[in-house]
């Protein structure tokens, strides 16, 4: 899926149906992958770019997936580690949809509670359920708080 | 419906309304049927004598009547059942339920999946509403809570009662004083979400320093379980006491309030001073609990 490039770089070639996500915060990429649910074992075939010169950002990252458009539950996760982001919903190769990515109010089933006493990491029915606020995640069942570090607590 | 979860989800109206609602029960204003056609299940997946015994009491005094599983061991828990069904199925045996279980979350979690309401009587070290209603009206008996200085003496790391009487007395412009054992402070986001809440919060390194500015001392048990071994427990358990030394030169109007059960923290001798509270503390304890089950119930 690549093609070298006049300068002798390595550039992703378009895809014809499916999403682009570019203005990755640089080094993000796999995390928005994984805040996702994509995984080396899932189905889709995709591109991923890191540490790509930027104008806008110096560095950023960028994710193709093929075949799969994301919907705005999905791509406002993205949010949390890349809010800069914008997706671009691909079909026959054009640009039908353009957007941006906005934090979510409330965040299900995307983040582990890091309180080992909460509920939510027991064997209940339970999603984890975070409010998003300024100074980091709120645990809606145990009050805990994240304040930094989120990659590291994505299911 | 109306569940009883956590001091968050109330603004200090609410509080004062069912401050106001147990003193009319403690002072004998209530029918003694009120509740005579209902059942309450208290849930109690964690030891307890006070919560327990004064939930059913207060149930008795209105009328009601009460089931109660008493530990996990005597449950369909040890089968492996979860907590959501296990409240599913006795929501629909009982007109509420009383809930102490050892997660932090676990009375959110059964309000969500109970068709009663769903009364926290402690998760975890998150929250114990009942028990902060019951400090507030205790210290409401002999002076007003605005702008008092009160001070948090023990275990402020786990101690649930700590975080809820704290976080209720940010709405009564009081002064904070805390005061815990090395590891155990209070965990930085209570501390942050109280200062954020206009609250002044004042650390102490000893008891010996804060207690004559004190309007209220709050003592708390270090809670034994927390520690790997007898000795660090005793090495931290051992590091405050109160004694009738301490109390010199103390305000005339100091109340010592302690949840209990106490393990040490107080000497016995203060039993016998004015400053002493935390048995009629215990006492207020079945007012309070017959306010919140005729709220949630009536």
């Amino acid at each position: 899926m690549t093609r070298k490039d006049p300068s002798g770089g390595l550039v992703i070639s378009p895809i014809r149906n499916g999403t682009v996500i570019d203005h990755i915060t640089a080094g993000e990429a796999l995390n928005v992958l994984r805040i996702l649910g994509i995984t080396g074992s899932t189905p889709e075939c995709l591109s991923i770019a890191t540490n790509v010169k930027s104008k806008r950002m110096g560095k950023k990252d960028i994710v193709k997936i093929e075949n799969r458009e994301l919907r705005t539950e999905e791509v406002d996760r993205i949010a949390l580690l890349a809010p800069q982001a914008k997706i671009n919903i691909i079909r026959d190769y054009q640009v039908v949809e353009k957007k941006g990515v906005e934090i979510p109010e409330i965040l299900k089933g995307v983040v582990r509670c890091p309180n080992p006493g909460c509920i939510t990491n027991t064997n209940e029915p339970v999603e984890s359920t975070f409010e998003v606020l300024d100074k980091g995640l709120h645990c809606l069942y145990c009050d805990w708080l994240i304040k930094d570090d989120i990659a590291n607590h994505i299911i | 419906m109306y569940h009883i979860i956590s001091i968050r989800d109330f603004e200090r109206d609410d509080l004062d309304y069912l401050l106001d609602r147990a003193q009319e029960f403690d002072t004998g204003k209530y029918r003694s049927g009120m509740l005579d056609d209902k059942l309450v299940a208290l849930l109690f997946f964690e030891p307890s004598t006070r919560t327990r015994m004064s939930f059913a009491t207060a149930m008795a005094r209105l009328g009601g009547r009460s089931i109660s599983v008493d530990s996990v061991e005597a449950s369909s828990i040890v089968k492996g059942e979860t907590l959501a069904d296990t409240i599913r199925v006795v929501s629909s045996y009982a007109d509420a339920i009383v809930l102490r279980h050892p997660k932090e979350g676990a009375a959110r979690l059964a309000s969500e999946f109970a068709s009663v309401p769903v009364i926290n009587a402690g998760d975890g070290a998150g929250q114990h509403p009942s028990q902060t209603l019951l400090d507030l009206y205790t210290i409401r008996q002999s002076m007003s809570v605005d702008g008092i200085d009160v001070g948090l003496l023990g275990d402020l790391r786990y101690g649930r009662t700590a975080h809820s009487l704290a976080l209720a007395l940010s709405l009564y412009g009081v002064t904070l004083h805390t005061i815990a054992p090395g590891g155990l402070e209070m965990p930085a986001n209570i501390a942050l979400e109280l200062r954020e809440r206009g609250m002044e919060v004042v650390e102490h390194p000893n008891v010996e320093e804060a207690i004559r500015e004190l309007d209220v001392l709050y003592v708390t048990r270090i809670q034994r379980e927390r520690f790997p071994d007898s000795a660090s427990y005793y090495n931290v358990a051992s590091s405050y006491r109160i004694t009738t030394d301490l109390l010199a030169g103390v305000k005339e109007r100091l109340m010592i309030l302690h949840p209990l059960p106490r393990a040490g923290e107080i000497d016995p001798e203060v039993d016998c001073t004015p400053y002493a509270r935390y048995f009629e503390q215990a006492k207020n304890g079945v007012p309070i609990r017959m306010a919140l089950l005729h709220e949630v119930m009536k």
